[in-house]
């Protein structure tokens, strides 16, 4: 079975999943924050809309109500809570600095090569016109994770975090037709929780280290800290005078 | 057959004097639409012929350093881009260059010209003319990889690295809608901005010191000389567009050599190249320029939409 032997409307499904894959790669390379949440966005719209095609495609109606579910949230409710999120850390501005981005562009090149190698036999099953999505959403799973280990800043690793659900719900829809709609309920609303102690862990990762960069979490005395401060890239813009600013981001985090 | 070889023939040097011609005007075209955009009347569309022409008839000058190198190399150049833009098909396909020369042969005819280009922007031994040399050679060392995988997307699909057959296997089939070609274009539109020196990468319009790319090569050119490197640096762009406008979107374009069919390829032809060419006028209205700095994170862009275009092709087009 080849691609041109598909009718339009599933091809339009594959372009879509292949989008998916694409908004992963820029997720993982984009280094301003605000852009990185809104490729996230992005991707949580496509996969909105990749099970709103499926729905479509296999006659499946109750997809309708998951991909509407993943739109509100992924695409809505879950970026503009990062985006005030950030606007209250004061990381609009902020720009990490990544170590070899082409590196880990090319490594997650590989993991999605790995993945298809993966799932080889399962495709080899033939059971539906998804099918071919199943590596894909794998590779995005994976490249989320790799997004988590390459990056030390804490909203891109949530970010990392929150792609890789995107890729489980693409598998989901892809391999079996959707979830039940009780799981799905029950994926969503931990999802939202997963955001709202994000938030306030942030809040207490900056009170205590005084930077998002979590690398710092590994090192325990405050000497070590000092050293670093002078050396290391840091996260905050007030960092240079810490004595300053932490009533302030006490302040903030209540 | 006799009569048949030698209509083929005669529509191959038509096509391939229609990029001698057609050149200047896709340059005077995107300079109107740009200077429209900027709330400018701009120069006439004719405009870049009468420039050819004023230096074609100026006297040349070379500097008393320049080895015999720097007086060959705008032919080199000249020649190479115009056989490059011969094998692109332009109004027909199933020319007979077309099956002298594959893809490969085409970036290979390109790299020729840009190695005599840079060799020649280093002769003289002015500083910009060195810089520009080693600054073209960072974008080109970057982009080649990428185009040729963008085309061996194409190739995979249409298992031929002929451009005719790439062409003729996607107005065979049926249409369909390919995320490989999707990557693929996005991957060679990227090339062919940095490869023909427009906005994101390198600007066309300056002579700024630390910006200027192709401009700095040809800082000690003049008269005859320039006119060529200018020419040939225009059939560059019309083939980029010619190679994006017939590949990915062949409809229209001849494939008998009846005046009929060749009069609708012509149409379509323009039509296909004035809309790039405004596309191509709006991004550099909306976009700034890079730091050179940031040209090798444009093209790794690059080479990952073709990489993803050939595993897109592998994971969902092909199947089990």
């Amino acid at each position: 079975m080849s691609l041109t032997t598909l009718p339009l409307l599933q091809q339009f499904v594959l372009v879509l999943a292949a989008l998916v894959l694409f908004t992963s790669f820029v997720l993982l390379s984009q280094a301003r924050l605000v852009s990185a949440i809104h490729a996230f966005a992005w991707q949580g719209g496509l996969a909105a809309a990749v099970t709103t095609v499926v729905a479509a495609a296999g006659g499946s109606t109750h997809l309708y109500f998951s991909a509407l579910l993943t739109f509100a949230l992924k695409a809505v409710l879950i970026p503009w809570m990062l985006h005030r999120l950030i606007r209250r850390l004061e990381l609009e501005r902020y720009v990490e600095s990544l170590r070899w981005p082409a590196l880990a562009n090319m490594a997650a090149v590989v993991l999605v090569i790995f993945s298809y190698w993966l799932v080889l036999p399962m495709v080899q099953q033939e059971l539906a016109f998804t099918r071919n999505i199943v590596a894909i959403s794998l590779a995005v799973v994976l490249i989320g994770l790799w997004m988590m280990v390459v990056r030390q800043q804490a909203v891109a690793q949530v970010l990392g975090f929150m792609s890789m659900e995107n890729g489980l719900f693409l598998a989901a829809v892809s391999a079996t037709a959707g979830m039940p709609l009780v799981v799905e309920l029950g994926v969503a609303f931990d999802v939202l929780v997963a955001m709202v102690l994000f938030g306030v862990f942030f809040f207490q990762i900056r009170q205590s280290i005084d930077s998002l960069d979590v690398d710092r979490l590994n090192r325990l005395t405050e000497t070590a800290e000092e050293e670093a401060a002078g050396a290391e890239f840091d996260a905050t813009p007030r960092r240079s005078q810490p004595t300053a600013a932490r009533p302030a981001a006490m302040a903030e985090g209540e | 057959m006799d009569h048949l070889v030698s209509a083929s023939s005669a529509a191959a040097l038509f096509q391939a004097l229609l990029y001698l011609a057609a050149a200047p005007l896709l340059v005077g075209w995107i300079r109107k639409v740009k200077a429209r955009l900027q709330n400018r009347r701009g120069p006439a569309l004719l405009q870049p012929y009468r420039d050819l022409r004023k230096l074609l008839a100026k006297e040349v000058r070379v500097a008393h350093t320049a080895s015999p190198l720097f007086s060959a190399a705008p032919y080199i150049v000249f020649v190479a881009t115009w056989m490059a833009a011969a094998t692109v098909p332009l109004v027909a396909v199933n020319l007979p260059t077309a099956a002298v020369a594959d893809i490969i042969v085409l970036v290979g005819l390109l790299a020729l010209a840009r190695f005599f280009l840079a060799l020649a922007g280093m002769d003289v031994g002015t500083a910009f003319g060195g810089m520009g040399a080693s600054r073209e050679m960072l974008v080109s060392s970057l982009a080649e990889p990428a185009m040729l995988m963008a085309v061996f997307t194409l190739a995979m699909t249409a298992h031929s690295t002929n451009l005719a057959s790439v062409i003729d296997f996607q107005l065979s089939s049926d249409f369909a809608l390919r995320p490989s070609f999707l990557f693929a274009l996005g991957g060679l539109i990227l090339v062919a901005l940095a490869e023909t020196g427009r906005i994101p990468v390198d600007n066309p319009a300056t002579h700024l010191e630390l910006t200027m790319i192709h401009e700095a090569m040809l800082l000690e050119y003049s008269g005859r000389h320039l006119a060529l490197m200018e020419w040939a640096a225009q059939i560059k762009l019309v083939l980029y567009g010619a190679l994006i406008a017939n590949i990915f979107f062949p409809w229209g374009i001849a494939q008998s050599f009846a005046p009929a069919a060749l009069g609708l390829g012509i149409a379509a032809i323009a039509a296909k190249l004035l809309l790039l060419g405004a596309a191509l006028a709006v991004g550099e209205s909306v976009l700034a320029k890079m730091r050179l700095f940031r040209a090798p994170a444009f093209l790794n862009l690059a080479l990952l939409l073709a990489l993803l275009g050939l595993l897109s092709h592998v994971i969902l087009e092909v199947g089990a």
